[in-house]
């Protein structure tokens, strides 16, 4: 399997010199698309299964996006090759899970993915790291339009692309940010934010989608509705609610630093501290020591190239990553000790906080 | 926003609305400005992750809320691929994309709800609609065809076959760009 060899490439979420965005880690869009007059994958026999999984196949390997692409089906895959896929947001839970029929396609760069026979036949993916918008949408409409030269999408004049969920209807379209917010959620403000950003139709998940917890004070921030509005415009509505987001953590962190720097320092210092030193760590105490030195890198503790260090060690410090690169199976405890072990061996080499050179400091 | 109220146990009398037992845990959420309710039992509402209120979305369980319960499934069948309204109830999703044909009156008051409208206003996959307008001419001429070779008009056979000949080559792909 070449499951080895994509963890080995250089991918545009784990290697991208690009991330030089403070608070937006990650910008994502995915489309929903399903053939004509072919039952949805979940209502489907598995031999219809097998036929859609072709043809999808055979159009999306056809596209340029796809050259040089990894091609998998899920049936192939082992539990732990599929929980790392999922790490790199790059299947979902459900498509990991699923039933014989299902693949599914991921680009070199692993900047585009296609899960086949997941809740629609296709489920189009585009990834980019920071907050890009606009570029994502334009890169993942060509290489729908790619796939269209050869695929019969069901569509309908007024209900648009038509989806197993309604939900899903008119655009197929769901738009999302993964956005570091720690000011927010030290200062308590994130249950405010959740709120307003409910109310302007918007949803406010975890790191992993639906279900997931937000360790790390990382949330994931997408649009709720897909039919009647055009995708530039549902772009630009997220756009603009995700900016003023930016600008409450900003203000948020100006503050924590006006009230009580020492107490922020503190907090970094430590998780620091611990990042050298422990030798347990659980995947929710590091996703929280790693959230805080990389408040600390944008506060100007530490330098500015080791953001993607730190955006790289929250997939890496994820369950299936460390068992890959242990090459064993491991209890949950121990886990904990390989982790601790990974992270101090990382930060051996970590320069030191320096919060005189803070560039944001007001003290 | 979800917020889930875990206080009125015993008092309530209300019933889950995906499973009718005893509903312990009620959840609104306001989607463009309209408030939904959602009431639900205890393993419903452990099943469906509401308990976790970080990272839950009512989309599901409102779809399947605002089916309203005491209007009695029609008997409808999906010609194409033999989905029910029943179905639907119980998995949230359609069968095929011609069920949102046939089951049209289930869909539009939806909507409503749902989304930030009821008219798609977004893409337009032409190049696949494009090649469905042609195959429904090409249908139509093939059927032409054999009329006209059947009532012996030949001169009409041959134009309609020419016909057919350009419509066939309207079908090449164009290069990928």
């Amino acid at each position: 399997m070449t499951i080895s060899s994509l963890i080995d490439s250089p991918s545009e979420l784990t290697d991208s010199s690009s991330s030089k965005s403070a608070i937006v880690l990650m910008t994502r869009i995915r489309l929903a698309r399903n053939l004509a007059g072919q039952s949805f994958p979940g209502w489907a026999k598995p031999p219809q299964r097998e036929e859609i999984l072709e043809s999808c196949r055979a159009a999306v390997t056809a596209a340029p996006q796809m050259k040089r692409c990894f091609n998998l089906s899920v049936g192939d895959l082992s539990e732990l090759e599929k929980q790392i896929l999922v790490e790199r947001h790059l299947i979902s839970r459900e498509l990991s899970g699923s039933k014989a029929g299902a693949g599914v396609i991921i680009s070199k760069d692993q900047a585009f993915s296609v899960m086949m026979n997941e809740e629609d036949h296709l489920r189009i993916q585009v990834l980019r790291s920071g907050f890009q918008l606009k570029k994502a949408w334009n890169s993942i409409n060509d290489f729908d339009s790619a796939i269209e030269e050869h695929l019969d999408f069901a569509f309908s004049p007024t209900l648009g692309y038509l989806t197993a969920c309604p939900t899903n209807l008119g655009t197929g379209m769901r738009a999302s940010a993964m956005m570091h917010l720690p000011a927010l959620v030290i200062s308590s403000q994130m249950e405010k934010v959740v709120r307003a950003v409910n109310q302007l139709g918007m949803v406010v998940r975890g790191l992993f989608g639906e279900g997931s917890d937000a360790s790390g004070s990382i949330f994931q921030i997408s649009n709720q509705t897909t039919l009647g509005e055009s995708e530039d415009e549902i772009i630009k509505r997220l756009g603009s609610v995700l900016q003023s987001i930016i600008e409450h953590e900003m203000n948020a962190r100006e503050k924590l630093i006006e009230a009580d720097a020492g107490k922020v320092y503190d907090k970094v210092g430590r998780a620091y501290g611990i990042l050298q030193n422990s030798h347990l760590l659980s995947s929710s105490e590091a996703m929280n020591l790693l959230s805080l030195i990389r408040l600390g890198i944008d506060l100007g503790a530490f330098p500015d190239a080791n953001r993607s260090a730190i955006d790289r060690l929250f997939i890496e410090a994820q369950p299936g990553h460390l068992q890959h690169a242990q090459k064993g199976e491991f209890e949950p405890t121990q886990r904990d000790v390989l982790r601790a072990s990974r992270l101090r061996s990382e930060f051996a080499n970590f320069a030191r906080p320096d919060f005189n050179s803070n560039p944001n400091g007001k003290n | 926003m979800v917020r889930a109220d875990f206080s009125h146990t015993m008092a309530n009398p209300l019933k889950c609305d995906l499973c009718s037992k005893p509903a312990t845990v009620h959840l609104t959420q306001i989607v463009n400005n309209k408030v939904h309710k959602v009431d639900l039992c205890e393993s419903c509402a452990q099943a469906k992750g509401v308990t976790d209120p970080s990272g839950f979305s009512l989309a599901d369980l409102l779809l399947k809320a605002s089916i309203n319960p005491e209007q009695p499934a029609t008997g409808v069948r999906c010609e194409h691929c033999g989905f029910t309204q029943n179905d639907f109830k119980k998995h949230g999703r359609f069968g095929c994309p011609v069920c949102y044909e046939t089951f049209r009156g289930l869909v539009e008051p939806m909507l409503e709800n749902m989304h930030h409208g009821t008219t798609h206003a977004g893409k337009v996959p032409h190049r696949a609609l494009e090649r469905k307008t042609l195959y429904d001419r090409l249908t139509k001429l093939e059927l032409d065809l054999t009329e006209a070779i059947k009532s012996e008009r030949y001169e009409d056979a041959a134009r309609t076959r020419d016909e057919i000949n350009q419509v066939k080559q309207a079908f090449q792909p164009k290069p990928a760009r």
